[in-house]
């Protein structure tokens, strides 16, 4: 294993490894909460706060956490940052607090989070924890936000809550209900394994199409 | 005896880690001191990190906490208004002892409550009750105008719910079920579209969300059932404005 740049530290969280799209993680609130770009949004946000809170905290405390109790501490770390958040999302936008209801809280458990800090926040520089936490939660950010526009649009014939196919169009209700969550992350995993398999032949015409655990180590 | 297998547990949570991080080197092994660590330490470490933790909360929740309120209290005074038909002011009256008042003796924490609203010229409007009873998916909560001289309904705003987007979520959103509650007699008959016979007392339920349309139709129909009373007593008997002589 190479050592990385900067740059890939950051990057490697957006694109090759995508929290939701390639690692599958935090799965949960990627389903629940993204029937609209807006609440989307909000808890992309949210999440990219904790994960760069957290990381930032764990890199810069990783010397004093006794590995005993490490991951006691590192969910303390979470769970003090989920609280923040949570309390200023009701005080500042408290519409969108009300939307995302407990998905807010349950940030405390996305796998995603404590994963980049038993991974790599607990063992580089808080320089590197940075850029990997923001790289990781803009992937995560980013894939919410594509989930979110898909289902707005077909489910609700908006993006953001501005009209885009006028009055006629005859909104598909299923896209904003929880089987529109399964469907979108569905056909989207499935454009991203067909576009990764044909990349991959290009370059290696005879490689054994196993896809994505593959993919990840040869992106490293 | 734990402290002799940790450190492997440390060991192979490294190599698992390397295998969803690959930049990761699992020979860096675990993190912190050493497998030396008391439980004294562990324990403190934790101690000390939960009171720094709980601190943080502590701060963040002094500063938002007022805001919440603030919000709150503005939702419920809009709302206030809407059901009321816009009243010039609102006041708060108690329930205790089975009678409303204005100016309970006990702590007024605990005490059911509802708003009366009072016009320009200093005559009360109208009461507004809030309600909240279970729907199709959660509990819904609604706010609703009461005038007890007539016995009816002045006004219907959904405060929260989680009805099905598209169906149930019709109950906020639907203008002419909504606006079906202003001047409808008590107790509410729920009919189905088609199918009203014209009575005073009927509004018509939405297609595809019957079950929320009766439901929010029940949530004010058990209110008032349970209250109703104790509003119409307090309207009675309720202080009358300067140079007004009942109504």
């Amino acid at each position: 294993m190479k050592a990385t740049t900067p740059r890939q530290d950051l990057v490697r969280g957006i694109w090759k490894e995508n929290p939701v799209l390639i690692q599958l993680l935090g799965l949960c609130p990627a389903l629940a909460v993204t029937n609209s770009v807006e609440n989307s949004l909000a808890m992309g946000l949210a999440t990219f706060f904790v994960l760069l809170g957290s990381s930032v905290l764990v890199s810069l405390l990783k010397k004093w956490i006794p590995k005993e109790v490490r991951i006691s501490a590192y969910i303390l770390i979470i769970a003090t940052f989920v609280t923040i958040a949570d309390l200023v999302l009701n005080a500042v936008v408290p519409e969108i607090h009300k939307a995302l209801g407990a998905f807010i809280a349950l940030i405390v458990v996305n796998c995603m989070i404590l994963g980049r800090q038993e991974a790599f926040a607990s063992k580089y520089p808080v320089g590197r924890a940075v850029l990997d936490a923001a790289g990781t939660g803009a992937g995560f950010l980013i894939a919410l936000v594509i989930m979110g526009s898909v289902r707005e649009l077909l489910g609700n014939g908006s993006f953001l809550g501005v009209p885009v196919f006028g009055p006629d169009f005859e909104p598909w209700i299923i896209m904003i209900l929880p089987p529109g969550g399964f469907f979108t992350l569905g056909f989207i995993l499935l454009g991203f394994g067909w576009w990764k398999e044909r990349k991959a032949q290009q370059v290696r015409p005879r490689r054994w199409p196993h896809g994505v655990t593959t993919e990840v180590e040869e992106a490293a | 005896m734990s402290e002799r297998k940790l450190p492997m547990a440390g060991t192979s949570d490294g190599a698992g880690a390397g295998a969803v991080e690959p930049a990761g080197t699992a020979s860096s092994g675990g993190v912190g001191s050493g497998s030396d660590a008391s439980s004294v330490r562990l324990v403190g470490t934790l101690a000390v990190a939960g009171a720094l933790a709980g601190l943080a909360i502590v701060l963040v929740f002094q500063w938002a906490q007022p805001r919440i309120e603030i919000y709150q209290a503005k939702v419920l005074a809009e709302a206030v208004t809407e059901v009321l038909g816009g009243p010039e002011r609102y006041e708060t009256i108690f329930l205790e002892d089975g009678a409303f008042t204005a100016a309970p003796r006990g702590d007024t924490a605990s005490m059911d409550r509802v708003y009366v609203g009072y016009g320009a010229d200093g005559g009360a409007v109208g009461i507004a009750v809030a309600a909240a009873e279970p729907g199709f998916q959660d509990v819904i909560r609604v706010l609703f105008g009461y005038d007890p001289a007539t016995g009816n309904v002045l006004g219907m705003k959904v405060l929260e719910s989680k009805e099905t987007p598209g169906l149930g979520d019709k109950i906020e959103k639907d203008s002419v079920f909504v606006a079906a509650f202003s001047g409808v007699a008590s107790p509410i008959v729920g009919v189905k579209k088609g199918q009203g016979s014209g009575l005073d007392a009927e509004v018509v339920m939405i297609t595809g969300a019957t079950i929320s349309s009766r439901a929010v139709i029940d949530i004010i129909n058990h209110r008032l059932e349970a209250i109703g009373e104790a509003m119409t007593a307090y309207w009675a008997s309720r202080p009358l404005p300067e140079g007004e002589e009942g109504s």
